[in-house]
């Protein structure tokens, strides 16, 4: 029987992106643009369409939620909305990473994958 | 940054709503950053995000809809199945319906050019109306021909049939003998070899068609160049006509070239031809009939002998019709456009009754956040999917359908029998429907939007006003009055049948068998050869067991309509020509007894009847009385052809036309006493046998006589003659089951409606009358009052209702073979089965009335 967080799996890498950017704090949606291209060099700029569809999908699905609580008034924008991570996405998220994992582990076997160093 | 607003209108309004500030905010960032070339990559990377990401996000709420939309409907089963098969039956019938009348009255013939297509044959003088009185002389065809200016070609043709004897079995065939300009002027160029050629080596040609190339000659493409045996004379095949052409009806198979000899044009009165001729390009065909009634004038100015009384008869060929069927086909439109009303009307009632169930979810969603737009949405994905879903349940029912609808294509048009479905009518349902379904559909949603969540939520499940309730009863009533319309109508068709089938036909149709043997010339030319044949199959025939009689006979009675003949009475003006016509057929002796046809006076035709002896005549009791006028007709003599006659006896008359045309007075000669040359088409060509064994082991032993006698005669057309009498209404028998289907449908329709409607009503007030069966009202008045308020609905549509088919029925009255449009016993059983079936419709919810208790109804609160 597969849990309610591995239904959901294999996540879209969007998602899991948003996911990591939120793992350890609040941010908007600018700030999570921001984030994943900072860890990813560069290499992954999120389209503000792209982001806002993924985040109103994860949203239903119970991966994150907005949230009221805002930062202090002087360094916050009114038309900013915040999103936070929920336990079940937390949880999601460790699973795609162990899948991730696991994948990553069966390549290395074959000699597809630098060994760990 | 106007235009990314403007872009952003792409995406789904709700999306909008909540991301659309941030989404503008980012890109007001990211363009401040953004200088020069780096700004035009920017625009362009926006383009493509929200070309490609809006779509997306349509899908993703599509999606949400749709699963919703699934799970809400699987809960309301009974309300979805209901929605769909209403829709299905509505869409399905009409579209059925309207493919048959668009196929037979409108879609172009399968000619190049059709409109420009026309057909002449003789007229009465005066007046012009539908079909033709007679048919053209080649004198009068060759002078309308040249004297016109207002075709581009006319030619002539036909009609016959011959044996065709070479390939397999000897087979009887429908030709038709055309004029070299007839295959050319239709336009249509064979798929083999070629038409004809006003030369002369092809006055022994033949062109085949498609089915009979397959079916005869294995589709084998060396056809061309071979020799065919048409009664005996040899046919060079020259062409193939291509799958799907007809001309000039269905049934031929082959066209021999048509050609005339001086002497056809020697008499005025020898009409055996029609004329089809293609209109000019510019001439209309008004002005083309003007033309043609010029020159009628003109010749029956030249020619008052002969063409005094003769008009021209002129007509589209689209238009070769009998306007029975036309009208028949309108009728029926009518009836599947009071079907498809009908649909719509219950669909919109059954939307607005589930609207009201639902007010309460759609207020309490509205009030958790969700905007009016995404509830709008929503409905329009439910009310698409349920019209969707019933649309293609229709389309089922349309293509099961239309093959029932096949008797309803006149024979008289080259067309196919089988009408094709036709998707432009599906798609014009399918609006109809889907534009009911759309806007009953978002009327809660409007409504939903409109009112104050807080109200509806206070007022809970007695939510609904007044306003829709009386909406509702209108729809109800407007269905009860179309069902009484297509009731009544039904009805008084299917007196119309009964009244025709009770005429009698004046012969006795049941155990006659009849078969048909055409004799072909030149083999049997003379009259003995032919007298020979037929009585050594007679004799033998008459010794198979189980044969009570039997006798050929040149024309079997409303298979062969035709055959009239004018006589002289000595001693009288010479008969006017057109007028004073009779029917005759040449039989051999028993064909009275054969056929049941009662002998009134006198004697049968004899064996003793032949050549060398006196010349008699039977004739029919019409005959007598036209004739000799209370007096003893038999033993007085009259002229026909050359021959001087005597009557010897009088038999009944016979409805030789078909049981809904007057026919002439008959008369019957012996096929011995045939005159010598003879023209072939009067040969007596058909065995009737009564018998009382098995019509099929009779065939086979039939046909083991013929071919002992001659193995090159085909024998064709078995049929019984009850049969025949069968096919007299087969054609109304046919139209009646598509109407009688429609009625059944639509009062069952009204009678869902009138359930639906007061089984909410119940629901509406099951407060109100718990409380008062609480307070000891009687439960039976209860039921009474609900019962009482459908009822009151029904009467309010049967009114119009009545109104209206007495309108309807006056409309095809032509089609009620003088049943009364307003005939009492059809409308009151009419309106007994409407009043009937919603009495049906009301007793549920009255029963569930009776049985409310004021617990049930807090419970359900």
């Amino acid at each position: 029987m597969k849990t309610e967080a591995e239904s959901l799996l294999p996540l879209p890498p969007v998602t899991f992106h948003i996911l990591v950017a939120l793992a350890d704090e609040d941010r908007h949606g600018y700030a999570v643009i921001k984030d994943v291209a900072a860890r990813t060099g560069g290499t992954l700029k999120l389209s503000p369409g792209t982001l806002y569809r993924s985040i109103e999908r994860m949203v239903q699905q119970g991966l994150i939620r907005e949230i009221s609580s805002r930062p202090a008034r002087e360094i916050d924008d009114e038309r900013r909305r915040y999103y936070r991570i929920t336990p079940f996405g937390r949880e999601v998220a460790m699973a795609e990473s162990r899948r991730l994992a696991q994948m990553l582990d069966l390549a290395r076997a074959k000699g597809l994958a630098p060994r760990k160093v | 940054m106007r235009i990314y607003r403007l872009l952003l209108y792409l995406y789904p309004a709700s999306f909008r709503a909540d991301y659309g500030d941030e989404m503008a905010a980012i890109f007001q960032v990211q363009l401040r950053a953004a200088r020069g070339v780096a700004r035009l990559a920017l625009w362009f990377a926006v383009l493509h995000e929200v070309i490609m990401n809006a779509p997306a996000v349509h899908w993703d709420i599509l999606k949400q809809d749709l699963r919703y939309t699934f799970r809400t409907l699987n809960r309301a089963r009974g309300f979805a199945l209901t929605a769909i098969l209403v829709t299905a039956l509505g869409v399905g019938a009409n579209t059925a319906a309207f493919s048959v009348a668009d196929f037979v009255l409108l879609r172009p013939l399968p000619f190049a050019d059709p409109d420009a297509l026309v057909r002449a044959c003789e007229g009465p003088r005066t007046g012009a109306g539908w079909g033709c009185m007679n048919e053209l002389s080649p004198a009068n065809y060759r002078d309308f021909k040249a004297m016109s200016s207002s075709f581009e070609a006319m030619g002539a043709f036909t009609g016959g049939a011959a044996n065709l004897v070479g390939f397999g079995e000897p087979r009887r065939l429908a030709i038709t003998p055309v004029t070299p300009d007839v295959l050319r002027l239709l336009g249509v160029t064979p798929a083999l070899g070629r038409g004809f050629d006003a030369r002369e080596d092809d006055r022994r040609t033949a062109v085949i068609s498609y089915g009979l190339w397959q079916s005869q000659f294995g589709a084998d493409p060396s056809v061309l160049g071979r020799t065919v045996r048409l009664d005996g004379v040899p046919h060079t095949i020259i062409g193939v006509m291509p799958h799907g052409f007809y001309f000039p009806t269905r049934e031929v198979q082959l066209w021999t070239a048509l050609t005339f000899e001086d002497e056809d044009y020697a008499d005025r009165t020898n009409t055996y031809i029609h004329a089809v001729a293609r209109l000019k390009p510019g001439v209309t065909f008004e002005e083309a009939r003007a033309d043609l009634e010029v020159i009628a004038a003109r010749l029956a100015r030249d020619f008052p002998e002969t063409n005094a009384e003769t008009g021209i008869s002129f007509f589209r060929m689209r238009e070769n019709m009998s306007p029975r069927f036309r009208l028949m086909l309108m009728a029926l439109g009518g009836a599947s456009l009071c079907l498809l009303l009908l649909t719509c009307a219950n669909l919109a009632n059954l939307l607005l009754a589930r609207a009201a169930a639902r007010e309460r979810e759609l207020a309490v969603r509205a009030a958790l956040g969700a905007g009016k737009e995404r509830l709008m949405r929503q409905l329009v994905t439910e009310s698409l999917i349920l019209t969707l879903l019933g649309g293609a349940a229709g389309l089922f029912v349309a293509v099961v359908g239309v093959p029932l609808f096949a008797s309803l294509v006149p024979d008289t048009l080259p067309i196919a029998t089988e009408p094709v479905l036709d998707l432009r009518v599906i798609a014009v349902a399918a609006l109809f429907t889907t534009l009911t379904a759309l806007g009953f559909g978002l009327f809660p949603a409007i409504r939903a939007g409109r009112r104050t969540t807080f109200d509806a939520r206070r007022e809970g499940v007695r939510a609904g006003g007044g306003a829709k309730q009386r909406l509702r009863a209108v729809l109800v009533t407007v269905e009860v009055a179309m069902s009484v319309v297509l009731l009544i109508t039904s009805g008084l068709l299917i007196r119309a049948v009964w009244q025709v089938q009770a005429i009698d036909p004046g012969f006795r149709p049941e155990n006659v068998l009849a078969l048909n043997m055409a004799l072909p010339r030149p083999k049997y030319d003379k009259p003995l050869q032919r007298v020979q044949f037929y009585d050594r199959v007679l004799a033998r025939v008459r010794a198979l067991p189980g044969v009570h009689s039997a006798a050929f006979t040149s024309g079997l009675p409303m298979v062969t309509t035709g055959l009239v003949t004018a006589i002289e009475i000595p001693g009288r003006e010479k008969p006017v020509r057109r007028r004073d016509v009779v029917s005759h057929r040449w039989v051999t002796p028993q064909y009275f007894r054969t056929m049941g046809i009662a002998l009134r006076r006198g004697r049968d035709v004899e064996d003793g009847d032949r050549g060398d002896r006196a010349w008699v005549a039977v004739v029919s009791a019409s005959f007598a009385e036209r004739y000799w006028p209370g007096q003893d007709p038999i033993g007085r003599t009259f002229r026909h052809l050359d021959d001087t006659r005597t009557v010897v006896g009088v038999v009944g008359d016979i409805k030789v036309r078909g049981l809904e045309r007057t026919s002439e007075p008959q008369m019957y000669l012996p096929a011995a006493q045939a005159p010598d040359p003879f023209p072939g088409g009067f040969d007596p060509k058909d065995l009737v046998i009564r018998h009382s064994g098995q019509a099929s082991a009779l065939v086979s032993a039939v046909r083991q006589i013929v071919r002992a006698i001659d193995a090159e005669q085909p024998i064709a057309d078995v049929r019984a003659m009850d049969d025949v009498i069968a096919g007299e209404t087969a054609s109304r028998r046919g139209q009646l089951q598509v109407l009688g289907v429609f009625a059944v449908v639509a009062i069952l329709l009204s009678a869902v409606g009138i359930y639906g409607l007061l089984a909410y009503t119940v629901s509406q007030r099951s407060q109100e009358i718990g409380v008062r069966l609480a307070l000891g009202a009687d439960p039976a008045r209860v039921g009474r009052m609900i019962v009482a308020d459908g009822m009151r609905l029904a009467l309010f549509g049967i009114a119009p209702g009545v109104l209206g088919a007495y309108a309807a029925a006056r409309g095809i009255s032509a089609l009620l073979f003088g049943v009364a449009p307003g005939d009492p016993a059809t409308f009151a059983t009419a309106v007994g089965v409407a009043l009937l079936t919603v009495l049906a419709g009301t007793l549920v919810p009255a029963w569930r009335a009776m049985r409310l208790t004021p617990m049930s109804v807090l419970r359900a609160e």
